[in-house]
């Protein structure tokens, strides 16, 4: 093992871990403000990566179809309960972004053919179609559990997960797509070649994290998150609205999901359940950071990142087994440093 | 007096099922196995609708690539709907959780699996199984053969982390031994990760003259790109299970020269005139994109077929000693397709024997590499 495995390992290891730690803050932020451990968050990955395979072939992707469906039926919760409570004036922009928007989607697509448009536009387009489907699924899957306890929503989690799985398979098929690179350029430090494409990950997970950080502190919306995450029932009792909170932080995550997803298309061939064991790594690190704390769980996350790099290259048999094997002394530790807080009921 | 008249009904009614001939199928048209089992579902709709003048019926079921669905679904096969064979699974370990239900109801099974373990070693309940998928042995000592003639004298081996890995693993490390090459890597990765970067610079760190990638359809592209990206200038051999088209269409370039053996099957037009499977191997492919389009065709759903080439070739004989439903049809059935002589199919010519219930030999594979973007037979 000389400098340059050593470096090329470190480089690949940081490439996947910047994957990863955007992936824990996701998840951190899902259940910090909803206490949902969002297992779906790989599908995102894998639905964001295969939707931009599909535009770039030319296809109209089946997402389409899905935030169609999603959309009807969020529709249909929020108006029946509309015109129950007979406010007929906030009609119309519910039908507008549930019904319209989704409609307009196909519409674009219908009209422009996808494989022509250029790479920027192809991205924004999957994030267009993908990013809705966060708050839809928060709407139809968790807004009516709102209060349930943690355990009720992480099996609906999972239920939502293997749903998202099965159509993942059924819109993209049971091949997987890889995506053409971003940039073909490529550097020399050290003697090991790199890649611009890693490059262009690390960054933009970078900037990313930073944005992230800028709308927690700066923003009011993101300051509304905090509070909910801090004290539900304070931050309901300041005027933010629970379903606006785990809407914005589903909205937020799914974002994240389709990014890393476009991000990591271009290295690897992506699968329609591809996302579950990126997004469980991304959990691995969120765990680190014991689902609380955001720069912990991101360099948990560089950390698994890294394992896996040097795992893969001294026992790649064993190499999800040392990584998932982390968990275990992390728990201990957690366990024994922190105090155990009962989960209150309501 | 209900109940009577509701029994007769039924009774009436079940043996008008009985008289026609029950094929209960079992593939993995779901999970990690889905671009195998996907082919295979589709080809049973292009299988005879009948069969010696009988009615066949196919009763498909989906295991989704779970050894305990397909012990499931076996069983409901063979109790709910009394089949008469049974075809599957797409993976060895599903085919090898069915064996025990067929052995014990008396039905014999067809499975599509890759692996000997299926049909070897030959005992009591492996007497009711065959298989229509070359075993892996056939396909390794394909590549070996091809690798001593080309003057390989080290070689690293990276294959999935599972079955299908070790399988190959196992079958590649015992010939190789036998053939004095020398394995100087072994690596394993799995189907779903994201880099292998690990394994390809410990292979490179070996310097073998060449690299055999033991993983199924598309996921095999990765180690192949990773060692081009790092500059890898062998050889690089690939696995029959990599034999679809979308292995080149995510590959594109990348897996551009990598050499693999396949059922014939995969470049039938390109197959000699006087070659004995041309014909049988080009009826399937034309069949099969008349119906779902040009160039659809891999080499999976060709087992599948052979499955419908060795039952038309068999149930007529069956038909005389016994009606379908009964275990004397079964059983007949079984013992007609151990004496399975010089049938062509799609992948090959079936040769059964009591001892050996694959029955290919070297005529069902080809070496074949990727020029192109398409399969070209290596003469």
């Amino acid at each position: 093992m000389d400098l340059q495995i050593i470096l090329l390992l470190g480089q690949d290891g940081i490439t996947n871990g910047a994957i990863y730690a955007l992936l824990a803050l996701a998840l951190v932020l899902v259940f910090a403000v909803t206490r949902v451990i969002f297992i779906p968050q790989g599908e995102f990955v894998a639905f964001g990566a295969l939707t931009l395979a599909a535009l770039q072939a030319g296809k109209i992707p089946g997402t389409v179809w899905l935030l169609l469906v999603a959309g009807i039926t969020v529709a249909l919760l929020d108006g029946i309960n509309l015109l129950r409570e007979r406010r007929f004036s906030r009609l119309p922009p519910l039908l507008l972004a549930n019904i319209g928007f989704p409609l307009a989607c196909a519409g674009i697509l219908w009209l422009v053919p996808p494989g022509g448009l250029p790479l920027w536009a192809q991205v924004v387009l999957a994030m267009v179609l993908v990013v809705p489907l966060g708050p839809m699924l928060y709407r139809i899957a968790f807004q009516p559990l709102a209060s349930a306890p943690v355990l009720v929503l992480l099996i609906v989690s999972v239920a939502v997960h293997m749903a998202m799985m099965g159509l993942g398979l059924l819109f993209f098929g049971a091949e997987g797509s890889r995506t053409p690179s971003f940039t073909e350029l490529s550097f020399e430090i050290a003697g090991a070649p790199l890649q611009g494409q890693t490059i262009l990950v690390v960054l933009a997970s970078a900037i990313l994290i930073a944005g992230l950080y800028f709308f927690f502190e700066r923003t009011l919306y993101g300051k509304a998150l905090r509070a909910t995450a801090m004290n539900r029932t304070g931050a309901r009792l300041m005027g933010i609205s629970a379903s606006m909170a785990g809407k914005l932080s589903f909205t937020l995550a799914a974002a994240v999901g389709v990014f890393s997803g476009i991000l990591i298309a271009p290295i690897t061939t992506i699968y329609y359940d591809s996302g579950f064991l990126i997004g469980l790594k991304g959990f691995v690190g969120a765990i680190i950071g014991g689902l609380a704390s955001y720069p912990v769980a991101a360099l948990g996350a560089l950390l698994v990142g890294l394992l896996e790099s040097y795992s893969s290259f001294w026992a790649s048999a064993f190499k999800e087994v040392i990584v998932f094997t982390l968990i275990i002394p992390v728990l201990l530790w957690r366990s024994l440093t922190s105090k155990h807080v009962e989960e209150e009921e309501e | 007096m209900l109940r009577k008249i509701s029994l007769a009904v039924l009774a009436a009614f079940s043996t008008a099922v009985l008289a026609d001939i029950n094929v209960g199928v079992s593939v993995s048209a779901t999970g990690p196995a889905a671009s195998l089992g996907i082919p295979e579902k589709n080809t049973f709709a292009l299988l005879p609708q009948t069969i010696g003048g009988e009615k066949v019926n196919y009763i498909i079921l989906d295991d989704a690539t779970d050894p305990t669905a397909a012990a499931k679904n076996v069983k409901k096969l063979v109790t709910e709907h009394k089949v008469d064979v049974i075809i599957g699974s797409t993976t060895t370990p599903n085919s090898l959780a069915m064996i025990d239900t067929a052995f014990d109801s008396k039905t014999p099974m067809i499975s599509m699996a890759g692996n000997a373990a299926v049909v070897e070693p030959m005992d009591a309940k492996r007497a009711w199984v065959f298989k229509t998928a070359q075993n892996d042995a056939h396909m390794a000592t394909a590549i070996l053969q091809h690798m001593v003639d080309n003057g390989v004298k080290t070689v690293a081996f990276i294959g999935f982390a599972d079955a299908y890995g070790e399988g190959w693993f196992k079958e590649f490390a015992k010939i190789a031994e036998l053939r004095k090459l020398q394995v100087v890597a072994s690596e394993r990765y799995q189907r779903n990760d994201t880099s292998v970067t690990g394994q390809i610079l410990k292979i490179l760190s070996a310097k073998p003259d060449a690299v055999l990638i033991a993983g199924a359809g598309t996921p095999a592209v990765l180690p192949q790109k990773t060692l081009k990206e790092k500059g890898y200038k062998g050889k690089i051999y690939q696995t029959h299970g990599v034999a679809n088209n979308d292995f080149l269409r995510v590959g594109g370039k990348d897996v551009e020269g990598a050499m693999l053996p396949v059922g014939p099957l995969m470049v039938a037009a390109q197959l000699p005139a006087d070659n004995p499977v041309k014909k049988s191997a080009l009826e399937y492919v034309t069949k099969y994109e008349a119906a779902y389009g040009k160039g659809s065709v891999s080499s999976f759903g060709g087992h599948a077929w052979d499955a419908g080439v060795l039952l038309s070739a068999t149930i007529p004989q069956a038909l005389k000693k016994g009606k379908p439903g009964t275990v004397e049809f079964r059983t007949a059935l079984r013992d007609a397709l151990e004496n399975v002589k010089n049938l062509p199919a799609a992948h090959g010519i079936f040769n059964i024997s009591p001892q050996d219930h694959q029955g290919f030999d070297q005529r069902a594979r080809v070496m074949v590499t990727i020029e192109n973007g398409t399969w070209k037979l290596i003469k």
